[in-house]
């Protein structure tokens, strides 16, 4: 039977509480601008997670107050951020070397698509006359060991953002990992697309009726 | 004896010429040499290469630069920013030429200029619209793609202190592009807040060495960015 009603399954913080919780004791970690920020405020306690920020930080802490920000001390999202102790402070071709040397542990994303294959694409939907702008995305897919995607699993149109194939231009193939959506935890492997974990509500027909990609249980 | 200390940033950025390549350190507003930029506003050169991070925003440091059309083309990672308008503008009209590099890969084509290596073969963009066109090896069943070194003419760059050596330290991520531009180009010109002392600088923990460095201008008070655009602030004033 497939459900007709939207189902809205788990909040934005729920989506980044499970990203938090995945995050291992020790590891290093990217993470992108936007939802996936919200993650370094809910890792379990106990573990101690380093925070790399591709600008030239390892060991970045939350916002400054309000009144104590320093516009030279800033995350790849230009927003005014802290050093904890023990953080220290390089040039871009050193962050990039901890990034494409394979050094950072976990990367967490946001996508406008994920392919079956793993394939992303964040950053241009290949509009004509549009200004493209990549920053440091192609190179924390092609670098870090664990990509993590957070993303809607469907557009604001309802358009499934997991997808046979890209439609967008690519930020790099087969580098995602793992997908946390508001419907479902999905890994990708080799073989396929496999639903970890389902949201409250959602059906395994559910979740397969809001995605283009086929999913395996 | 040697003293890379001039007077002013006028005089450090005298010689700059029509058609030259300058980089530009800064991530944002961390680190951007916006008073040397204004020299260079004032003093003329055009038809510039500009490589570096962004673009600049609202109408001051690069952003200034460009809206008095003196780049012919911006190398760089992420051309749009909060407040950057300039850029957008011209491109949309086709006045300004962009070459997108993914920003790791920009940083190691500054880093491969300066440590005189032509070339590297990357695994980023593999498989995307930026691997386009360029030349691509296997090496343990991993595909990769050949990026070519960049070299500037000039290098323009903000740390936070130096000696008359041309040593320098810098300031938390202002730091960023700063120390790779400073050995990719034929004349590294820095803007720093302190002049020390030889000897000041702890050997330890100086992170340029003065050897790639050329020009050292004393700007004590640079401005903040931010608070230019909020006041709506231009270049020149």
């Amino acid at each position: 039977m497939v459900e007709k009603t939207e189902i809205k399954g788990w909040s934005t913080d729920e989506m980044a509480q499970k990203v938090a919780f995945d995050i291992p004791d020790g590891a290093y970690v990217n993470l992108g601008i936007g939802i996936p920020e919200m993650v370094a405020g809910l890792v379990p306690e106990g573990r101690e997670v380093i925070y790399h920020t591709e600008n030239g930080l390892l060991g970045m802490g939350n916002s400054p107050e309000k009144g104590k920000e320093d516009p030279e001390l800033i995350n790849a999202g230009k927003k005014a951020v802290t050093a904890i102790p023990g953080a220290c402070y390089f040039h871009h071709a050193d962050s990039f070397t901890m990034i494409r040397g394979k050094h950072i542990d976990v990367c967490v994303l946001g996508a406008l698509q994920v392919a079956e294959n793993g394939d992303l694409a964040n950053w241009s939907t290949g509009e004509v006359g549009a200004i493209p702008a990549v920053g440091g995305a192609m190179d924390l897919v092609a670098g870090v060991k664990t990509i993590y995607v957070i993303t809607r699993h469907t557009t604001k149109t309802g358009g499934s953002k997991i997808v046979k194939q890209c439609s967008y231009p690519l930020t790099g193939k087969g580098v995602v990992n793992r997908i946390y959506t508001n419907l479902a935890i999905i890994d990708v492997r080799k073989d396929g697309l496999f639903v970890k974990e389902m949201a409250p509500g959602v059906s395994f027909s559910y979740l397969q009726t809001q995605t283009d990609a086929r999913l395996n249980q | 004896m040697i003293n890379k200390l001039v007077s002013s940033a006028k005089e450090a950025v005298s010689n700059i010429f029509d058609g030259a390549t300058i980089m530009i350190s800064g991530f944002g507003e961390a680190g951007s040499p916006i008073e040397l930029i204004h020299a260079l506003i004032d003093q003329g050169a055009k038809e510039l290469t500009i490589v570096s991070n962004n673009t600049g925003s609202g109408e001051v440091g690069l952003a200034a630069l460009i809206a008095h059309k003196r780049v012919k083309k911006m190398i760089c990672s992420f051309p749009r920013t909060a407040n950057s308008t300039v850029f957008p503008e011209l491109y949309q009209k086709g006045e300004i030429e962009l070459e997108l590099v993914p920003q790791g890969t920009l940083a190691e084509r500054i880093r491969a200029g300066g440590a005189g290596i032509p070339a590297f073969f990357t695994p980023t963009s593999v498989g995307t619209p930026l691997a386009q066109g360029k030349e691509s090896r296997e090496f343990d069943n991993t595909t990769y793609v050949m990026e070519k070194a960049i070299k500037a003419d000039f290098a323009f760059v903000k740390a936070k202190a130096a000696d008359r050596y041309g040593n320098l330290i810098y300031n938390k991520t202002a730091r960023n592009f700063g120390p790779i531009m400073c050995t990719a180009a034929k004349r590294t010109i820095v803007q720093v807040q302190n002049f020390v002392e030889l000897g000041d600088l702890d050997p330890e923990c100086i992170v340029t060495p003065g050897i790639f460095v050329q020009r050292v201008v004393l700007v004590e008070n640079p401005a903040d960015e931010s608070r230019l655009i909020a006041e709506n602030r231009r270049y020149p004033w």
